[in-house]
């Protein structure tokens, strides 16, 4: 597999007008869950007709914005071949913290908030990068370890303490809820926030060093790229999104108890291997993580706009889950034995 | 098996005689750590509380840490082979559910457990075949079966938790008759003998060990690694389900959130214990341990009246230490290995 995995990076990095056929699956996968969203809206309008309502759709822009911002760190640390699963306690921690912010100071600027839940989130990611990158232990154990870290943390600090909804000034609150010309402000951040990774990570050479680490970590370093403080970089940003994401979650729901975002992590890592992003690192991008989290959440509201149970959202959810990964996988296996098509016949002529 | 053999004539000391250096270093294994962390454990246990050297502490332990330690098992052995299992608490949910949804119908229980198991094999079966003869990576296809299967239990079960089980079944959260041994414990302990025993002592059990090494090798010396890693995936479901039977009749009631989120204590559990997330290294006892330290550590916290949610640090510390200690230990002597050749390269 590592084999293929270079000759893919090789040969989408070296020789950008051969792989035509490798942009045009990669850009397939994204198609496909766009469609996969058209589907599941339209089946669901034609049942429902008020699911294309103007409320529905913003709740559907709204609701996975949060999990959007998440994604978008998890899939740069997912690229390097490593995982962050401390996403969701981080998001707890910035959420109480920048709640506690409020209470004392009711007039806190909003965008101070945003700026203290950035920080809170981002010391959470420097911690995790330093232990991954350089003491160089498996970002599993670590993250696991640092998910359990931060929410006893969390729960010392809250201890047993509520954030009153009418402690967080209007202003904040409007930011979590309020529309401009129709669209959630908080679908507009984490747009932003996708279209300027995403533009990152196509141009920036620091940013497709990501893709080279994880395609192959050793080439990497022989190759001359300063793995470690990339590695340190993915999961300190994957943390500072995460903290971001703890402020808009508080603007959301202007309350926080100890267990915000738990097992947010999961969910997380759920959305980035749907939008196609590979778990052993690599390959995806992070508009297709978007989409993968925009399409988990859109079937989540659609099985309750056409009045099914919502104690079936989770097994599809999963069933979704495993056919992307499926899917994926043949997708690869293809591009693997096109590319040896490819390599053979250049070899002989 | 010729890796396993490779392996351990690498770690022996090159001259063949053992020096008490060799023997320090022996003795320095991760297991030791642990007895000693456990011993430390039962020490400041006993300075907080006067109540907790006591037989309650011991029961109230094992039927707390009862189904995540059994659960921990399968967990072993499948990240030994260099794999992961991740729906483990989604089965264990899923089998509880079963089991109230059977029956709150009316069936017979026995028939009713006899399904459950079959529904763990099932689903044990369904990861394994992704992850074999599809050749998924297994973390992606078992967050997606913890969903799906967490899911079905949601289907099966909805918001119903029924209760009214026979007495005969819901007597195991009571002590084993005039002891103070928790059902629960006793059957982990029984089972990790028999894990033990398979891992450490059979040609099965050591193969594990050779196809999370090196997998290709594994293979290419006549190890059926995808039958294994099949097999395993199977067992794992179908313990899991037996879990998920054990703690319905403890609970004396069923729902289909039991046991959410339980997997990446089961996780922390065998990595604590000394098990590479890498494959390839770990042992039954070194589980054991770990599990042994967490109950007492959790009992004590909770006797000096820290919260169940602030002593997660103390887990995430440990698992911490887990990984940090080990690589700090290899950094150390891959230091004085590349001292000893500078002096070696600065006498010639």
């Amino acid at each position: 597999m590592s084999i293929t995995d270079e000759q893919l990076a090789v040969s989408s990095n070296a020789r950008p007008t051969s792989s035509s056929f490798v942009t045009r699956l990669l850009g397939f996968r994204e198609l496909a869950i766009v469609v996969a969203i058209g589907l599941v809206f339209g089946a669901t309008f034609l049942k429902n007709s008020s699911f294309a309502s103007a409320a529905s759709v913003q709740q559907l822009l709204s609701g996975p914005s949060i999990i959007i911002l998440l994604a978008v760190g998890e899939t740069l640390v997912i690229i390097t071949r490593n995982v962050d699963l401390s996403i969701g306690s981080v998001l707890g921690l910035s959420a109480y913290i920048v709640g506690i912010f409020f209470e004392h100071n009711p007039h806190f600027p909003v965008a101070l908030a945003l700026l203290v839940g950035l920080g809170v989130g981002l010391a959470c990611g420097v911690v995790n990068g330093v232990i991954v990158a350089y003491a160089r232990v498996p970002s599993l154990v670590v993250t696991l370890g640092m998910l359990y870290i931060i929410r006893g943390i969390d729960a010392i600090i809250v201890n047993g303490h509520q954030i009153d909804p009418s402690s967080i000034p209007q202003s904040f609150v409007n930011f979590g809820s309020n529309n401009v010309i129709g669209i959630p402000i908080l679908f507009i951040v984490s747009v932003v926030a996708v279209a300027i990774v995403g533009y990152a990570m196509r141009t920036f050479r620091s940013a497709r060093d990501l893709y080279a680490i994880g395609s192959n970590p050793d080439a990497a370093v022989l190759a001359g790229i300063p793995v470690q403080r990339r590695i340190f970089s993915a999961f300190a940003f994957s943390g500072a999104l995460a903290g971001l994401g703890g402020a808009l979650w508080l603007a959301e729901f202007a309350t926080v108890a100890s267990t915000a975002g738990t097992g947010y992590e999961l969910d997380v890592v759920a959305a980035v291997v749907v939008g196609g992003v590979a778990i052993f690192g690599g390959s995806g991008t992070v508009l297709g993580a978007a989409l993968g989290a925009l399409l988990l959440n859109t079937i989540d509201q659609a099985l309750v706009a056409a009045r099914v149970s919502s104690f079936w959202n989770q097994a599809i959810a999963g069933a979704m889950l495993l056919v992307a990964i499926a899917f994926d996988r043949y997708v690869a296996l293809r591009t693997e034995r096109v590319l040896r098509v490819e390599g053979a016949r250049r070899d002989n002529g | 098996m010729t890796t396993v053999d490779e392996h351990e004539t690498l770690s022996l000391p090159e001259s063949g005689s053992r020096t008490i250096d060799d023997r320090l270093r022996g003795l320095v294994r991760w297991e030791s750590g642990l007895v000693v962390l456990f011993v430390i454990s039962l020490f400041y246990g006993a300075s907080t509380s006067q109540y907790f050297m006591s037989l309650q502490t011991f029961f109230f332990a094992g039927l707390n840490f009862g189904e995540i330690a059994i659960m921990a098992l399968p967990m072993t052995l499948i990240i030994i082979t260099g794999e992961i299992d991740l729906s483990v608490a989604s089965m264990l949910g899923l089998s509880a559910s079963v089991l109230g949804y059977l029956f709150m119908h009316g069936w017979n229980l026995w028939l009713a457990m006899l399904i459950c198991l079959i529904v763990g094999i099932v689903g044990g079966a369904l990861n394994g075949v992704l992850i074999t003869r599809l050749g998924l990576p297994s973390i992606a296809v078992t967050i997606g079966t913890l969903t799906l299967y967490r899911g079905i239990a949601l289907i099966v079960l909805g918001s119903n938790t029924p209760t009214g089980f026979p007495e005969w079944a819901t007597k195991i959260s009571l002590p084993i008759g005039g002891s103070h041994i928790a059902y629960d414990f006793a059957i982990f302990v029984v089972m990790a003998i028999v894990f033990g025993v398979v891992l450490h002592m059979t040609p099965f059990g050591r193969s594990l060990f050779a196809i999370g090494l090196q997998q290709e090798t594994a293979f290419f010396s006549g190890i059926r690694v995808k039958r294994i890693k099949f097999l395993l995936y199977v067992l794992s479901g179908l313990i899991c389900s037996f879990a998920g039977i054990l703690y319905t009749f403890q609970q004396a009631s069923s729902a289909s959130n039991t046991g959410l989120g339980l997997e990446l204590n089961v996780v922390a559990i065998a990595l604590f214990g000394g098990v590479s997330i890498f494959g390839g290294r770990g042992t039954i006892f070194g589980v054991f341990l770990a599990v042994c330290i967490l109950a007492s550590l959790q009992a004590s916290l909770t006797d000096a009246n820290v919260s169940a949610q602030a002593q997660n640090i103390v887990t995430g510390c440990l698992l911490l230490i887990s990984v940090l200690v080990p690589n700090a230990r290899d950094g150390f002597s891959r230091a004085r290995a590349q001292l000893r050749r500078r002096k070696v390269r600065g006498a010639t």
